[in-house]
């Protein structure tokens, strides 16, 4: 019986010409994808130049500038400099401006605080506190009361109206939606009527029409005389939207888990809801949370529709900035500029998404 | 071989613990279990045996009503199982489930997989829930694993793990249904050894099995399934020796000449 001894370990040749290879491997593997390679080059080399010319090259840093003093050719960054309160504070008075800087302040440390204590035992009662208790000071500092002075929610604006209304939207769609994916899956027939129909209609309107809905007919329901929030409106027009798109989210993760955790739930002896809490939800929002965040960050994009019902969010203060006669025609500035925060937002959602994905599957599957 | 000649049903408990009368059970138009009358004994071992398809699954999920039936009776411990959730929970709180694909949740760490039922069914402390699982992995011989996740764990250990889940409620009543047949062939005898440790403690248990080794060691009565009915039930060395009806001897000749 021939006997093999053991071999050496070699290095792969490829490592030895990393970049030669890479490029090799992902750019020109083949005649047509060296093709597209050369093809988006091009693109790129079309597009980029002017975008960088106008951005940086022929743009104006000097934050001093006045409107004509700034140039056409490139942008004018002055603009954003001098209107970047109202950006991020719409029409909040100057002098309450802390209030909102209290607010994000706080829900940071909240969470720096919560990611310190994450092996604690405490930590789900943390959570949950917190969750309870930040949207009472929240609206507390924004709103005012308790000795602070009202500002009415006419007057909020900017990135703050954009994070406040995409936020509530988050907060209060996420348990009426993990409610309607349950009745959806209800034996109680009623209750799943409801649920479909419920879902089904909403996902067949558009977020736009809802709002509508939401700012006219919601009014008719209570009495001519009170005024009825015009923020509110839209905060539950938005709610009803996302529960709808959460609430399908989630049921596609609770259709992943298998019948056995059921059965294995039900044989120890579980009620109904312990078992939905503490063995299906779990597993259901774990595969979901990527669908959840996509969903939030559509969400996210689509707060910008408020401003058609009459809410000066981010996007709708760069029309209200550049109709101030001493900033006329700096609307792309603005546009570009509330399009690069979004961005930086949406993508730190969207990176965070994907950390919380790794972390659970190397975690437990 | 001569202590399981000793060994005789009239020993085991003085109760009937599981008394199952008449039972039929139908999927849709599918008569899945007829007339089905089987009574065990506090402390007895059963094992069922049959074809595929011929209800064991069906019989045993039946007691601890995983399956709705529609007509006959089933008492478990003195409980009438109906529609009435109380009494369904009562037994399931007496009763634990073994599974094939061992079904252990999977978000869960070993530990918490244990303490889950006591903690939330039972009401024990998570004190009291964790001791008393640490010694129940001990004893089936993966204390050191208590803090990995069951995807992390062979197939075997997770079904030793599913075995310490079942116990941790301290159960009258032990199911299984096919714990060894996911298993690769190695790890089918460390899973056996526990349950055979198991039967010696005295706990009531039936076991869906084709473990005829398992089945000849421990088993008072070994039952033979098959379209849906009992066609015969034996004290293990007459199961063996003498079966009666054609259908056993075919099942028989099948399994033992693998
Ligand atoms: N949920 C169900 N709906 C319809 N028919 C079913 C259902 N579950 C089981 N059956 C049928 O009932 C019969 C008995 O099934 P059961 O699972 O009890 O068999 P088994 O003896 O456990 O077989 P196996 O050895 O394959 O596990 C089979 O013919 C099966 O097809
Ligand atoms: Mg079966």
């Amino acid at each position: 019986m021939p006997i093999y001894p053991l071999k050496e370990t070699r290095q792969s040749p490829q490592s030895q010409t990393k970049a030669f290879s890479w490029l090799k491997d992902n750019l020109f593997s083949s005649l047509s994808n060296a093709a597209l390679t050369f093809i988006a080059l091009y693109l790129i080399y079309l597009i980029l130049p002017p975008i960088l010319d106008w951005m940086i090259f022929d743009a104006n840093f000097d934050l001093t500038a006045d409107n004509d003093s700034c140039g056409r050719e490139g942008a004018c960054w002055a603009f954003i400099d001098s209107n970047l309160k109202m950006f991020i504070y719409g029409f909040y008075p100057q002098e309450e401006l802390w209030r909102v800087n209290t607010m994000f302040g706080i829900i940071i440390g909240l969470v720096v605080f919560g990611s310190l204590i994450k092996k604690s035992q405490y930590r789900a009662h943390y959570i949950i506190g917190a969750f309870l208790i930040y949207p009472i000071v929240a609206f507390v500092l924004l709103h005012g009361g308790l000795g602070l002075e009202v500002v009415e929610t006419d007057k909020w604006g900017g990135l703050t109206l954009t994070v406040v209304v995409a936020a509530i939207g988050i907060v209060a769609s996420f348990p009426l939606g993990i409610l309607f994916a349950l009745g959806r899956q209800s034996k109680m027939r009623v209750v799943r009527f409801i649920s479909v129909v419920y879902i089904e209609f909403v996902r067949g309107v558009p977020l736009i029409t809802i709002l509508f809905m939401a700012s006219v007919v919601l009014p008719l329901f209570f009495s001519a005389g009170m005024d009825f929030d015009k923020l509110l409106r839209a905060l539950i027009g938005i709610t009803l939207f996302q529960t709808a798109y959460i609430a399908e989210v989630i049921r596609g993760g609770l259709q992943a888990i298998p019948k056995g955790q059921y059965e294995a739930a039900d044989a120890a002896g579980l009620s109904f809801m312990k078992k939905t809490v503490l063995v299906i939800l779990p597993q259901a929002l774990k595969v979901s949370i990527p669908n959840i965040v996509g969903s939030f960050i559509a969400l996210f994009k689509d707060t910008t529709l408020v401003l058609i019902i009459g809410l000066f969010d981010m996007l709708a203060i760069v029309g209200a900035a550049t109709s101030n006669s001493s900033w006329l025609g700096r609307d792309t500035e603005g546009y570009v500029f509330v399009a690069m925060v979004i961005w930086v937002i949406l993508y730190s959602m969207s990176l965070y998404s994907k950390k919380l994905e790794t972390r659970f599957s190397t975690e437990h599957k | 071989m001569s202590e399981l000649i000793n060994k005789e049903v009239g020993e085991k408990g003085c109760c009937e613990i599981i008394e199952i009368n008449a039972l039929n059970k139908w999927y849709g138009d599918f008569h899945a279990l007829k007339d089905i009358d089987l009574k065990v004994k506090e402390g007895e071992i059963i094992v069922v045996c049959g074809p595929s398809g011929s209800g064991k699954s069906t019989l045993i999920r039946c007691v601890n009503f995983l399956e709705k039936f529609q007509e006959g009776s089933i008492v478990v411990d003195g409980t009438e199982l109906t529609d009435d959730v109380k009494k369904i929970r009562r037994v399931r709180s007496e009763v634990s489930m073994v599974f094939q694909h061992f079904n252990l949740f999977p978000h869960l760490n070993i530990i918490d997989n244990l303490t889950l039922a006591p903690i939330w069914v039972h009401n024990e402390t998570k004190q009291a829930a964790r001791d008393k699982a640490l010694q129940l992995l001990d004893r089936v011989d993966i204390k050191d694993q208590a803090k990995k996740y069951p995807n992390q764990l062979s197939g075997g250990k997770q079904q030793r793990v599913a075995i310490a889940r079942a116990l941790c409620t301290s159960p009258k009543i032990m199911l299984f249904d096919e714990p060894t047949s996911a298993l690769d062939p190695e790890m089918i005898s460390e899973v056996l050894d526990v349950m055979v440790e198991l039967a010696k403690e005295g706990i009531t248990m039936i076991c869906v099995t084709h473990e005829m080794g398992f089945a000849k060691k421990v088993a008072d009565r070994i039952i033979f399934m098959d379209e849906g009915q009992i066609i015969e039930e034996n004290e293990p060395e007459s199961f063996f020796k003498n079966p009666e009806s054609d259908r056993l001897k075919l099942f028989l000749d099948q399994i033992l000449s693998q």
